[in-house]
């Protein structure tokens, strides 16, 4: 048996980290509770499991306490100020569904929740989970990496802001201290995107994991010239790729199949994807050039 | 540890060991086995119950987050005798085959009727896509879940008109 507690507060929180400073975190648990399951049924699995976990793996998944933080309050908020978007980590995807606020500024994280897990999974996991889970095919990060979204890290006595980019360090390892927590994100309002796009190539519709996944960004003049892009890619290599190359290389270009063909091959030389279970690695370095055709099929987008 | 919560609109209290699986709690504990355990890990939906009005999975769920939650499984749903119109449905609609992943898919129907009174089948094949089903095919359940919206809203339409 082991010790699992349920804080209300941050007071309370910090007050069990201190007492049990072994304790591992975790929100919605769809993550953690899945690669303790698999640790309980072969040990040597969870140790060569390169998804990888925040931190210590192995025994430590099974013995050490556990704190859920699905009861503080103030890590559910999502609200507006000073021309940013916060985003407590421990909001749901069910609820940034249905937030009006998200809809309106960030239609790409919106594409991405829709496609995330399942119903149950969106009631449960949450956005801070999946972002400190650091999974190469995390469904959220391409739109939060598009998105410029910075990370709002607390310890009890201290906060700090690192942009997502630097925050993910390889694949579940991020940029999280001893005694420090996941707050908050933090993204721009009013970004000057007209072209919202996101895709996942999964072996199927629901609770799939990317084989490989694409979010875009762009804004389009009237005549169809793009003026600003970023592009960022998911399970294409050990973090999310993006590329400032490929980005400014469509700039001032129309959207058209010629100009997207032009930067093909600068997405291929920067994915890294790997092989694994779910497809090949030359299999995704091909679909995640290809992906950015879809931008054309103006059903796929959202233009405001 | 002591864990107080409701369970199919009765308060309860249960002293367990927190780290305890909720779907444990539910089986060997309670008895109520009508939630039923698939893949264990969150894919397959067979342990779906409702928290708070919102579907859960069972098996990724520990005992120390029942506190205070109001928990709906599928021995909650009919009213003494009357089962639900969401389980009369996939009964009159064929939606059973082997039955196992069905306590699941009603789960996922009700969660998905309380938030959408009137789904398309899109909509429903959306809202019963974290359920697995291996012998319908899940023709019989969308058109389960279809048949169970329209005999809500006609219970509810009839509900109001003999209160007024």
């Amino acid at each position: 048996m082991r010790e699992v507690f349920l804080p209300l507060t941050l007071d309370d929180l910090w007050e069990t980290v201190f007492e049990y400073p072994q304790a591992m975190l975790y929100a919605g648990g769809t993550d953690l509770l899945v690669r303790q399951k698999m640790h309980n049924y072969n040990c040597n699995l969870t140790q060569n499991h390169n998804a990888g976990s925040p931190g210590k793996i192995s025994s430590d998944l099974c013995y050490n306490p556990l704190i859920c933080l699905e009861r503080i309050q103030e890590l559910k908020e999502i609200y507006q100020q000073d021309g940013m978007i916060f985003i407590g980590s421990c909001v749901s995807h069910a609820r940034l569904l249905e937030s009006a606020l998200i809809k309106r500024h960030f239609p790409v994280l919106i594409h991405a929740l829709k496609v995330l897990g399942s119903p149950q999974v969106r009631n449960m996991g949450t956005i801070g989970g999946n972002i400190c889970t650091a999974s190469p095919a995390g469904d959220t990060l391409p739109p939060l990496y598009v998105l410029k979204a910075v990370l709002e890290i607390r310890s009890i006595d201290s906060k700090r802001f690192v942009p997502l980019k630097h925050f993910i360090k390889n694949p579940g390892e991020t940029a999280l201290q001893e005694y420090e927590i996941l707050y908050g994100i933090w993204i721009k309002s009013n970004q000057d995107f007209n072209l919202h796009h996101y895709e996942k190539v999964g072996q199927r519709k629901a609770l799939a994991i990317a084989i490989a996944s694409l979010a875009a960004v762009l804004r389009l003049s009237d005549a169809g010239i793009i003026e600003d892009a970023r592009f960022a890619w998911g399970s294409a290599g050990p973090k999310v790729v993006y590329s400032k190359k490929i980005d400014r290389a469509l700039i001032g270009k129309p959207l058209t199949e010629e100009s997207l063909k032009s930067v093909i091959p600068l997405i291929r030389e920067a994915v890294s994807p790997i092989d694994d279970i779910r497809a090949s690695a030359q299999y995704r370095r091909a679909v995640s050039g290809n992906l950015i055709f879809r931008l054309l099929q103006s059903g796929n987008n959202v233009k405001n | 540890m002591k864990i107080s919560f409701t369970l199919n609109d009765k308060t309860i209290l249960i002293d367990t060991e927190p780290d305890r699986r909720v779907i444990d709690i539910l089986r060997e504990d309670l008895q109520l086995t009508g939630t039923k355990e698939g893949c264990g890990s969150g894919e397959c939906g067979a342990c779906t119950i409702l928290v708070d009005g919102e579907s859960r999975l069972s098996c990724l769920m520990l005992a120390a987050q029942l506190e205070e939650k109001h928990i709906t499984t599928i021995e909650g749903l009919s009213v003494e005798n009357n089962i639900h119109p969401i389980q009369d449905a996939f009964i009159q609609s064929g939606a059973v085959q082997c039955g196992f992943c069905t306590p699941g898919m009603v789960m996922s129907a009700l969660n998905l009727l309380y938030r959408n009174k009137k789904p398309s089948r899109e909509e429903i094949r959306e809202g019963i896509s974290g359920n697995l089903c291996r012998c319908t095919g899940y023709q019989k359940i969308v058109d389960a879940v279809e048949n169970a919206a329209q005999k809500m809203k006609d219970d509810a339409f009839n509900k109001e008109k003999a209160g007024t």
